[in-house]
């Protein structure tokens, strides 16, 4: 029984681990619509970034883990900047045959500042049994594990309040549910994705530590084994909006709408709000916009 | 000027359907596949026919299977790879298990086993579609490799579970040298392409694009949407599993079945993404595209580390390929998404006129 609780507890929380990983590929896909195929090749790339500053800069860990940072959203925004913002409007495919493409580029990338050696990481955490823990229940769980659950907890925490609460988030599911629409409403998408990017570049630092602290080093394959598993989870975080469009009262009015009866700003007001009623788009940013218009 | 089609009256509804109707399309084909046939057996030495033009075509082949299914039929499959496996394996043991068995019949059964294969990994595609059914797709490209290594039977109880092709000997004629190998391999792949070509525009190519631009109105008008897709995986299949056979009888001459991974099956995709989606010539193009890039990028740089005296270390040429070869990825993407075929018309479109302005 002891052996069936320890894997059923160290099972769980290697799951956490891939959620680390898996979390990344959510908030891109939530926010852009865009399946990020590059991801493993994010999290690769930040964790070597952290591994060679420490190396070769002898920088302390929250120093050498600022400037990764930097880096992942200086990434983030030249990828929105070169391969998305050309891309808007695509097929959904040929968005995830880019991220394709951007894996390779980062990998290269990645190899190619910082070399090709297989390299210590080291996060300071101990991957021992816990003693407490190991002697009452003779079950050993590893207080990496543990640690690494806990901190992918606080992200899943962080990012679903972000999502729900906040203004930037509104508006990056309001991006997820229909970019044109959310640009009609004044949402500036270029923005937008350029922060998803930073974030998931963020959540991509965090994964590529924790699992080169797991594996002692950041080396290219174990992140791509995690890719796989990784696939097959956006589904589930789908908002739920996107029902609402189909719905046929909407149809109606998009009828009535083309009789021209409102005047236009009138009509592209009233039909935004009610078109993502599900999810709340800022109604003042759609003024905004009409009085631009007006004007 | 170069491409005008004045002038070119067509008299009879054979000629109107005719699958080059422009006579310069017709000549340039009849020139490649001379070239093809004649010219580069004849001047090319055995590196660029073994380490080239083979994995060219062999790979052409799988990325035309991959076209009919994900560019006609609209179908995302990332188990190409697999599909492949099943026909070098299953030719393999036609060829083992049945003494006498023709070479050409075993690969003909070989693919016909990946088209079994093939439908029954396409039955998901009836409920889900995009990248769930990629991820349907998926669970073929990781079981049948897994199958194969796991039944001893299908690798002849191996110890490493590499399987060895058989020499390949047509009609008492032993295709040994490289020359032989893609002469034989040229043949086969121009009969399919030709076969894909008349089989696109038929009424079951017409009914895959039609499903593939959207299901519920292919279905209203009468096209059953399960048989129709089900042919789409079961010819898709049946083209790489011949590619299969032939990346391991023609190519490698043993393959493991590790090596049918799924980077394979990207690789594939790749070639149909970059080539055309939805297009014979494009995957052709692709192909060459994705097998020919690598060693170009190498040779460049090997070319110029020599000429500018650069101590590239021997890693580093691996790095700048990936870092150009996913650069050309995207860069293609954005100035084309249509692919290189898509170009290739561009370009015939401006030739019409071209040098003149009107």
């Amino acid at each position: 029984m002891t052996f069936f609780f320890e894997v059923l507890i160290g099972g769980l929380l290697a799951g956490v681990m891939y959620s680390l990983v898996a979390l990344g590929f959510v908030l891109i896909y939530k926010a852009s619509g865009v399946f990020n195929f590059a991801q493993g090749a994010m999290v690769f790339f930040a964790a070597l970034t952290f591994v060679g500053l420490q190396e070769k800069f002898g920088l302390p860990f929250w120093g050498a883990f600022v400037l990764a940072l930097a880096a992942m959203v200086v990434l983030g925004i030249l990828t929105e900047r070169i391969v998305l913002r050309p891309l808007v409007n695509q097929p959904q495919i040929t968005l995830f045959m880019a991220t394709i493409g951007l894996s390779f580029f980062i990998e290269g990338l990645a190899q190619l500042i910082w070399g090709t050696n297989v390299r210590r990481l080291d996060i300071g955490i101990k991957d021992e049994p816990i003693a407490a823990v190991l002697e009452r229940f003779d079950i050993a769980i590893s207080s990496f594990d543990l640690i690494a659950a806990l901190v992918a907890g606080v992200l899943v925490t962080v990012l679903a309040v972000f999502f729900q609460v906040t203004r930037v988030g509104r508006a990056l599911r309001a991006v997820a549910d229909d970019h044109q629409a959310a640009l009609a409403v004044g949402i500036p998408l270029k923005q937008i994705w350029a922060i998803v990017w930073s974030v998931a570049g963020f959540v991509a630092l965090v994964a590529g530590l924790m699992w080169g602290g797991a594996q002692r080093r950041a080396v290219c394959t174990d992140v791509r084994r995690a890719e796989g598993v990784a696939r097959a989870h956006p589904r589930r975080f789908r908002i739920r909006a996107r029902r609402h469009r189909r719905r046929p009262d909407h149809r109606r009015a998009g009828k009535a709408r083309r009789g021209l009866s409102r005047p236009v700003h009138r009509r592209r007001h009233r039909r935004l709000v009610r078109l993502h009623d599900g999810v709340a788009v800022p109604v003042d940013s759609a003024r905004r916009l009409v009085r631009r218009k007006t004007n | 000027m170069f491409y005008r089609e004045a002038g070119q009256f067509k008299t009879t509804y054979a000629a109107d359907q005719a699958l080059f109707p422009i006579r310069q399309d017709r000549y340039a084909m009849l020139a490649i596949l001379a070239i093809a046939f004649v010219g580069v057996p004849l001047f090319s030495s055995n590196y660029w026919l073994t380490a080239l033009l083979i994995p060219f075509l062999v790979f052409s082949l799988a990325s035309l299977g991959l076209n009919i299914l994900t560019g006609y039929a609209g179908q995302l499959s990332l188990g190409t790879a697999a599909f492949m496996a099943v026909g070098a394996v299953a030719a393999y043991n036609f060829q083992l298990r049945i003494p006498g068995m023709p070479v050409l019949l075993s690969f003909l059964l070989g693919g016909m086993s990946a088209a079994l294969v093939g439908i029954l990994f396409g039955l998901p595609s009836l409920r889900i579609k995009g990248f769930y059914l990629a991820v349907a797709t998926l669970a073929a490209q990781f079981f049948i490799p897994w199958l194969v290594t796991k039944v001893g039977w299908f690798s002849n109880y191996s110890a490493s579970g590499v399987i060895t092709a058989q020499p390949i000997v047509i009609l008492g004629m032993a295709f040994d040298t490289p020359q032989k190998k893609y002469l034989l391999v040229l043949a086969i792949v121009a009969v399919l392409a030709l076969l894909a070509k008349n089989l696109v525009r038929s009424r079951i190519g017409r009914a895959w694009m039609a499903v593939r631009d959207m299901d519920v109105a292919a279905e209203v008008i009468g096209i059953r949407i399960l048989r129709t897709k089900l042919v789409a995986f079961a010819v898709s299949s049946f083209y790489c599993g011949v590619a299969g056979a032939l990346y391991a009888f023609a190519y490698l001459g043993s393959v493991e079945p590790d090596g049918f991974n799924l980077d394979l099956s990207f690789r594939i995709l790749f070639m149909v993404i970059v080539g055309g989606v939805g297009s014979i010539l494009g995957s052709f193009l692709g192909a060459a595209f994705i097998t020919l890039m690598p060693i170009m990028i190498e040779v460049l740089l090997t070319g110029a580390s020599h000429t500018f005296n650069l101590n590239l270390g021997p890693g580093v040429t691996s790095m700048v390929q990936l870092l150009v070869f996913g650069g050309l990825i995207i860069f293609f993407l954005i100035v084309e998404p249509h692919g290189l075929a898509r170009l290739w018309q561009i370009t015939k479109e401006k030739l019409r006129l071209w040098p003149f302005p009107h």
